[in-house]
């Protein structure tokens, strides 16, 4: 007897942006970079943290866009990837007493490399399959920091306490106005390289394989290495993006990288627009500054607030802050021709 | 005779594509019909479009009801059966559940039970199989099958995409001298669309052939096959 | 080889938990095609609801069942109202309103009915089952439920009208549509039955994990895991896959040295994807052809 088998056509799980429209004009992107630039100049210390942190997130969830939006594998893992970054940095400034700095590119690399591994045994994975692997990752990853195995490296539950940095050559700043400007930096130059991996011949084999995974390979894609190459790149970034939540925290612990950071930083690229790297930096402020608005309505039902709230934008733009940016685009090209 | 199926000036698209430019014909109740075109012409869009299954503007009528804004089951329960490109069958069912489905929405069972059983005598290879998972049939098989589901739902008019399609010539007569019998026996309307232009205008009564989105010719189907240049400007023949 | 048998039998026990979950989550993917974090929230909910009735003195079968006929229509409720109008959206928004979902039914039911645990009844008793110190009654009465369960699904799929057209809809929604199918309301159907069998795993499962907002967490995992290496497409394949999740999780507990109770859940979810990666469909799913 001849099992039937389902035959498929599927549409890809994860639509396609136009490469045209994968990024802001250079126009708006120097404004935003000046605003960015200038904001700090005017707040407290305590407000420079959140914007710092809002950087950080937006970094992971720009390795996110990257492997989801732009190789169309999904992950709920990435707090795993932020957790090895943060504990990297961690460790070898508090053990081995090395420069902050150098910690990043380390994490990065070792990131990747973790990225890279993971990425081969999930190749046989996809869709709803590797969703669940990624969850497993991203699950264990709490318990296995907490392994007493690790403890004297890890600092077990207490986790380490990190050192923040002074602002070097005596630069008349605040700890907090120095970490913003350096994680600013690194952020743009990431977003920066990132734009041009997408729009690269290896960024246009990640959309391919995105897109229709068999054809790619038919037309000669190296299917496998291209995909552990976005996991390995995207594990990267949340890498550093984790080494530099360490410095800016100060203190890393194995329940600041539980499923809900996972959970938080898919919301993030689902309300920025997958796929759309400057919106990394939208869905950063929803997952960091919704629950904080959540709680300040109603402090029983804050979880009830920010379903609402979700709900609410994802009603009203569907395809996230790109569907905004699209609009705004259409609207100023009406407004120009009249 | 009254026109079953009115359509006016209709318009196409998919996405921004605009796939029909206007298009504009109607069938007379009891005729069977063909609809004639190259790859692309926009034949399949038309039944498509009949069905709501994609955007469209201008007006549909299907005896005295507009069909607009009507979902595509919708349309369906006012009669009209559509054999879609692929055939459509439910692979992973079996052959008898196809036919049950066609008839879903009905809820004289006895008169489905007695339609299944004259569905086995149009096409005895089906009551063969009609345990087997309808995956497991030949594509001759499975299109009988989508007829026969097809006309399950005792439809008053029936369009046919492509029902020839990857089938053998031999196999093609059968089903056209079947098609024949169930518009002269049974009174369907029939609407087929073919790639395959000599042997539907050998079964047709009506003809009309599109070209890139429009009518550019229609008539008699007899007219149309003796024509020469008809046949050799539009139907490469 | 008697502590071997001993835990093979012990989860076997749990696992009629997971299977439960796992039928309920079949039972959704059949319908749209996902997976639906929120679910194991809203069993939970379900839980507190028949919870709450007992507490104003309806007696438990009939809290029972007035609570698979309100879960049955705020199944349907719910997609009528959050998920209908994201049909067109893409796969990843819909997630992100499952998880809306989750936070929101979570929250709602922590305010209603705080955090504390409850007890909650079982109608099976937790006497040991035929004198066996490892299977009580509660559990055989799980177990019976949930093969109960899956005997009436299979009969209601196989032998009536709705359940073909269901079937059609999950199948190939576009042929059905042909056939006159109304597929968006065979969608809200398929959510109403998957909320009402959560409510049943809700109630079965109270009893043993004892009741409060965050019991079904851990629960949702494994009953994904089993769909899942049961084969989405398999409602039998979910049930045996929840019992060998049960065993997977038991085993690796007593002979993987180091596991405590925090990793069982990794290792059990890394048995199952090593499972998915020598067999993509699960055990007994179909497996897929994807044309190109």
């Amino acid at each position: 007897m001849s099992a039937v088998e389902e035959v498929v056509t599927e549409a890809p799980a994860v639509e396609a942006v136009p490469k045209r429209a994968m990024t802001l004009g250079l126009g708006t992107s120097l404004v935003v970079l000046a605003a960015l630039v200038i904001a700090p100049l005017f707040v407290k210390n305590f407000i420079i943290f959140q914007m710092t942190m809002l950087l950080i997130y937006a970094l992971a969830v720009l390795a996110l866009n990257i492997l989801t939006g732009g190789s169309g594998q999904f992950s709920l893992g990435q707090s795993a990837f932020y957790a090895v970054g943060a504990y990297t940095s961690a460790i070898l400034m508090e053990h081995v007493g090395m420069n902050y700095a150098l910690t990043l590119p380390i994490a990065g690399i070792i990131c990747f490399a973790f990225g890279f591994v993971f990425g081969q045994p999930a190749l046989r994975l996809s869709g709803v399959y590797l969703a669940l692997a990624t969850f497993a990752l991203a699950v264990a990853m709490p318990q296995l920091l907490k392994l007493g195995f690790f403890e004297h490296w890890t600092g077990g539950v207490q986790g380490l306490v990190v050192t923040k940095p002074d602002a070097p050559f005596g630069l008349p700043m605040s700890q907090d106005m120095w970490l913003y400007y350096f994680t600013l930096v690194i952020g743009v130059g990431i977003y920066i390289a990132s734009v041009n991996l997408l729009r690269s011949r290896s960024g246009r084999a990640f959309m391919a394989i995105r897109d229709n995974e068999i054809a790619a390979s038919a037309m000669g894609v190296d299917v496998a290495l291209y995909k552990t190459l976005a996991f390995g790149v995207s594990a990267g970034i949340t890498g550093v993006a984790g080494g530099l939540g360490a410095i800016a925290v100060q203190f890393v612990a194995p329940d600041g990288y539980t499923i809900t950071l996972a959970i938080s930083l898919f919301l993030g690229m689902v309300v920025g627009g997958v796929g759309w790297l400057p919106g990394s930096i939208v869905g950063s402020a929803f997952i960091i500054f919704v629950p904080n608005i959540a709680e300040g309505i109603s402090k029983g039902l804050s979880g009830a607030v920010f379903g609402v709230l979700l709900f609410l934008v994802i009603f009203l733009v569907p395809h996230g802050a790109r569907q905004v940016a699209m609009v705004a685009q259409q609207m100023l090209g009406k407004l120009k021709k009249n | 005779m009254t026109a079953m199926l009115n359509i006016k000036d209709l318009r196409a698209y998919y996405g921004q594509v605009q796939a029909l430019h206007g298009l504009s014909f109607s069938l007379n109740e009891g005729s069977l019909t063909t609809l004639l075109g190259a790859n692309g012409a926009g034949k399949t869009t038309t039944l498509r479009a009949i069905c709501n299954m994609v955007r469209s503007t201008g007006a549909i009528e299907f005896e005295g009801k507009a069909l607009s804004g009507k979902s595509t089951e919708n349309v369906v329960r006012l009669g009209i059966a559509h054999v879609p490109q692929g055939r459509g069958t439910f692979t992973t069912m079996t052959v008898e559940e196809n036919l049950q489905l066609g008839a879903i929405t009905r809820n004289d069972k006895k008169g489905v039970v007695a339609d299944i059983e004259r569905m086995y005598e149009h096409f005895p290879v089906l009551k063969e199989r009609h345990t087997q998972q309808a995956g497991t049939l030949s594509g001759g098989e499975q299109q009988m099958l989508a007829v026969a589901r097809a006309l399950m739902l005792r439809p008053r008019l029936m369009l046919l995409d492509e029902p020839s399609f990857g089938l053998a010539p031999l196999i093609v007569r059968e089903l056209f001298k079947i098609l024949g019998k169930i518009n002269r026996e049974d009174k369907v309307t029939i609407l087929v669309v073919e790639q395959n232009a000599q042997l539907a205008l050998e079964l047709a009564d009506q003809a009309y052939v599109i070209e890139t989105g429009r009518i550019v010719m229609s008539g008699n189907a007899k007219d149309i096959a003796t024509n020469e240049d008809v046949r050799k400007s539009y139907l490469g023949y | 080889m008697e502590l071997f048998t001993n835990q093979v039998l012990a989860g076997i026990a749990t696992g009629a938990i997971y299977a439960c979950m796992a039928l309920a989550v079949v039972m959704i993917y059949q319908a749209i095609d996902h997976l639906n974090f929120a679910q194991g929230e809203m069993a939970m909910f379900s839980t507190f609801i028949s919870w709450q009735l007992m507490q104003w003195g309806i007696p438990y079968w009939w809290a029972f069942l007035a609570t698979l006929i309100i879960s049955f229509g705020g199944g349907i409720l719910i997609e009528r109202l959050l998920f209908k109008p994201l049909a067109k959206a893409p796969i990843l928004t819909n997630v992100a309103g499952f998880i809306a979902l989750f936070a929101i039914v979570n929250s709602v039911a922590g305010l209603i009915w705080d955090f504390t645990i409850k007890q909650y009844p079982s109608p099976f008793g937790s006497s040991p089952f035929l004198g066996s110190q490892l299977i009580s009654t509660h559990q055989a009465g799980m177990i019976g439920v949930t093969l109960l369960l899956l005997i009436l699904l299979f009969l209601f799929f196989q032998y009536t009208r709705i359940g073909l057209a269901m079937r059609a809809a999950a199948s190939l929604p576009e042929s059905a549509r042909l056939v006159g199918i109304n597929t968006s309301w065979m969608i809200a159907l398929g959510w109403g039955m998957a909320t009402a069998i959560g409510a049943i795993a809700g109630i079965l499962i109270a009893p043993v994990v004892f009741l409060e907002p965050n019991m079904m967490g851990g629960v949702l995992i494994y009953g994904f895991a089993a769909a899942v290496l049961g084969g989405l497409t398999s409602p039998l394949g979910a049930v045996l896959g929840g019992f060998l999740v049960g065993v997977f999780e038991n085993l690796a507990g007593t002979y993987i040295p180091g596991v405590g109770n925090e990793l069982k859940l990794p290792i059990a979810l890394a048995l199952i994807i090593t499972v998915l990666v020598v067999k993509p469909a699960g055990l007994l799913g179909r497996p897929i052809v994807k044309r190109v």
